[in-house]
Formats: C-alpha cells, structure tokens, sequence
C-alpha cells in the first residue's frame, strides 16, 4: 500500500481500495485486468468472487461492496429499481459465451454433433436455476432437441466454475462451460463455440453500488476500448463491438 | 381467465420443487442412516485398536482419524473429486474392477460421507473401549471365552451407550453435510441432492418460503434426535459421553 502511494504520481490526494465484487466466470479475467489499474491510478482493488445471486443477498444485507460485475442484467435492474445503487450507473461490461468442452483431444466436433450421437456419460452444466450460463445450457439442448434425451446425463455445479471442475477433473466427458474458462485453460481437448442464436444473450452487466471517485475511475478504466479489447480477447463479447456492427 | 395461466405454471413449478425436495429429504435420510452403519462396522475394529494398541505411532492415525474434524469439507470433497477422476487412484480401482465411476452417484455419497464423518464415530467408541479396560477380558480369557465371543458378549453390551452416541452422532454429522456432497454429487434431483443443498439452492434463487421450511424441519429433526440420544445416555447411565 504505502509503496503504491508513493509511486503514484498521477495527481490523486490519496489511494483508495474500490471493492468489487464479481460473478465467478468473470474473475479470472478481472484478476488479469485489475493489476494494470491499480497500476495507473494508485487504487488498490479487492475481489470478491461469487453467485451473483448470492452477492444480491449479501448487498441487501449491507455487504460493503463498491461496484458489482453481475452474471446477468436482471439482479443490476433489481439493485437500481429497490434503490440500493447509483441510478445511472448500470452498463453491460461483457457478453458470455458458451462452449461444449471436453478435455479429450477431437472429442468434440466443430457442430457440436458429439451431443446427439456421442457416448458420453455425463454432461456438466451450472445450475440453471442459480446460473445464467446454467440457463443457457439449457435452452441450448433445448434448442437442439436433446434436453429430454440428455437429462439423465446432466450433473449440475453451484456456478459455472464448478460445471468445469467436473470436466477438468475428467468426471464428467463433456461440459457446458464458458468460452472464456476454456480460453483461460489455453483451449486445451476440444470444444465448440455454441452458436449465440442457440440461447438468450448472457449480458453481463456492472453497477455502481457506492459513489465514489475511485468506484467511477475503475468503471472508466473496465469500459475503456482498450480494456474492452482485453476482455474480448478473454472470451466474451464486448459492447463496443456489437455497437460498431449497428450504427 | 386469462390470469390463470401464470398462476397455474407457477403451481406446477411450485409442485415440482415440494417433490424435489421430498426426495432430498428421502435421500437425506438414506445416506445418513448407511453411513452410520457403514461407519460402525469400519469404525469398531479401528476404535478398538486404537483403544489398544501400544504401537509407537499411533498417534498418526489418530490424527488422520480426525483431520475430518478441522479440514474444510470442500477440500475433503475436492480431493475425492480428483481421486474418483479418471485418472486418480479410486477411479483407476473402479475402472479395473469394471464398475461405474463413483462420482455422482449414491455410492460415492456414502464413500465421501463415510470419510466425512469418521472422527464422529471412532472417537466415542474408542473411549468407551478406553473405559472398560482390560481386566474383564481378562477374566474372561482365562475363562476359555475366544476374542470374538469376549468381544461380543462382554465389549459390546459395556459399550451400548458409546455405541448409541457414535450411531447417533454418525447419522447427525451425515444429515447435514454440504460440503463434501457439493463437491462430488453434481446435483441431480432424485439421486444426489440432498437437503443441505436444497436449502441452499433455494436460498441463493431467493425462494425463502421454501428454504424456510425444510430448514426448519431439519432443526426440529435433528434437535430431537440428539434430544433422544442425551435421554437415554442419562438413563443407560453407565459410560459419560
């Protein structure tokens, strides 16, 4: 702390700590992204990674957070609307992707046909009942016309982390996962890139749940074109790019 | 008429998760009773021992007997996790015997729950076998009883109020693990969700109304189960607990 106050020559009066926190298949990207701020701008930041759901829960009871990058836009409109927020504030920081991975080399094909005719014994998913990517696995098997066939096959984790440790460990064949965990794993075995027609987009969105100047700073610094560049090439669809294709 | 569609769709789903939950509860109570069973036929040869043996090293295994009281439950539940892979030993011993991977499935439950619960078991028999000493035995040895029969007419029937509390405390310390289930059981409605999970599902998507219920009926259960097991230490009255 005291070595980061004194090296920062960017003009702020002091070093503040901005406490974020975020829906667990974004952490490791913001781990990747949250050094270089603190670098810029002399703050230290805290991560709380976690259900989004459960980070509800936390901030209606008082939880200490400064900024929430949810899994989702509904509990961000939910944190508004009850007023627990800045009103304003809210912005979609990323858009998840969804992948079919199995950690067996040429185990899943480029159409994802492994799901109809492959011999696997369990399907890893998130919850869809706690996780949106949970709820997009399903209406992504639901699309295909394989929910009911595959049902029996499904073991679910708490969030999505859990969903790829069941495949990591080679517990489960196959798994549902985020694109950006199986970029995070250097696209080790193979994978498909679920088509996002497949599913309801899984805007992520970010709100301000405490004003202050360092909260606004590290929500400036997330939104930049240059950080937006980074979490696009963590995995995610970026707002800036889909607002480029519609003018 | 037209308001009654939500309304019916959200009773069905309503429906849909009391019967989930119905067969968490039934599940619950499943693993619960086979672990303590399953803990008291691996638990009395090991309390025994340890009750006496004179051994240089026993102390180790009595701290590996109870790392399940000071470890996180997750990091039991990983470990078992990575061990019933593909590649770890229990999932390398289940693949050559040919049979179905542990992980979730039932069994691998009451595999995970048994190393859960252990320390519950093996340490009140093991005191309780402390307490009787040797001098009974003796007498009987010299009486021409074999070990298994001294056992089983003379350590057993002293030890009855150690064996209810290990039972009792096997079956309870079961009932509500989360930790080591989460890990292993990937949820499945109707064969590896129980309700400590179920709870906690219903908590995180903000259905308190049902959280609530079976929460209280969990406490309620389990109050009176060690409230049965402190009134018939009390009248047994032969070894403190």
């Amino acid at each position: 702390m005291t070595l980061l106050f004194l090296g920062c020559g960017t003009g702020h009066l002091q070093a503040a700590e901005v406490v974020v926190a975020v829906a667990s298949n974004f952490t490791p990207t913001l781990e990747k992204l949250a050094p270089e701020f603190e670098r810029s701008s002399g703050h230290a930041v805290t991560i709380v990674s976690g259900a989004t759901g459960r980070h509800y829960a936390q901030i209606v009871n008082g939880a200490p957070y400064d900024v929430l990058l949810a899994a989702d836009a509904e509990v961000t409109a939910r944190l508004e609307e009850e007023g627990r927020a800045v009103t304003g504030s809210r912005a979609v920081y990323a858009t998840g992707r969804l992948s079919l991975w199995s950690r067996t080399p040429d185990y899943v094909d480029a159409q994802g046909a492994v799901l109809a005719d492959g011999d696997f014994r369990r399907l890893s998913i998130a919850n869809p009942r706690l996780a949106p990517y949970g709820k997009a696995a399903v209406e992504v098997l639901t699309a295909l016309g394989q929910y009911e066939r595959l049902s029996p096959r499904l073991v679910q984790g708490e969030n999505i982390a859990q969903a790829y440790q069941f495949v990591d460990s080679g517990n489960a064949e196959l798994g549902l996962v985020a694109y950006s965990q199986v970029l995070e794993n250097g696209a080790a075995g193979s994978h498909w890139l679920v088509p996002e027609n497949l599913h309801a987009p899984l805007t992520q969105e970010l709100i301000v749940l405490k004003d202050s100047a360092p909260a606004r700073e590290f929500v400036a610094y997330l939104l930049q074109p240059s950080t937006l560049a980074l979490i696009a090439a963590s995995g995610y669809g970026v707002p800036h790019a889909a607002a480029a294709v519609e003018p | 008429m037209v308001s009654l569609m939500p309304l019916q769709r959200s009773n069905h789903r309503w429906l849909m998760l009391f019967e989930n939950d119905i067969a968490a509860l039934w599940i619950t109570l499943r693993l619960a009773l086979i672990t303590a069973l399953a803990l008291l036929m691996v638990g009395t040869p090991l309390a025994w021992w340890l009750a006496n043996s004179r051994w240089r090293y026993k102390a180790v295994i009595e701290a590996a007997v109870a790392l399940p009281l000071v470890l996180p439950p997750t990091v039991i539940g990983f470990y078992l996790l990575v061990a019933m892979g593909p590649d770890g030993p229990i999932g390398q011993f289940t693949n050559w015997l040919g049979v179905r991977p542990l992980a979730f499935s039932f069994t691998g439950l009451v595999l995970g729950s048994v190393v859960y619960s252990l320390p519950f078991v093996v340490q009140p028999l093991q005191s309780t076998f402390s307490g009787i000493g040797r001098a009974p035995l003796e007498v009987a040895a010299t009486l021409g009883a074999r070990p298994l029969d001294r056992f089983l007419t003379i350590v057993v029937p002293l030890s009855r109020s150690g064996y209810l509390t290990a039972a009792v405390l096997g079956f309870a310390h079961t009932l509500g693990e989360f930790g080591v289930v989460l890990m292993i059981g990937g949820n499945i409605p109707g064969q590896t969700q129980v309700l400590s999970i179920a709870i906690y599902d219903h908590v995180e998507s903000l259905e308190y109304a049902s959280a609530h219920w079976l929460a209280g009926s969990l406490l309620v259960f389990s109050f009176f189960l060690l409230l049965i097991v402190y009134g018939l230490n009390r009248r047994f009255d032969m070894v403190k607990v």
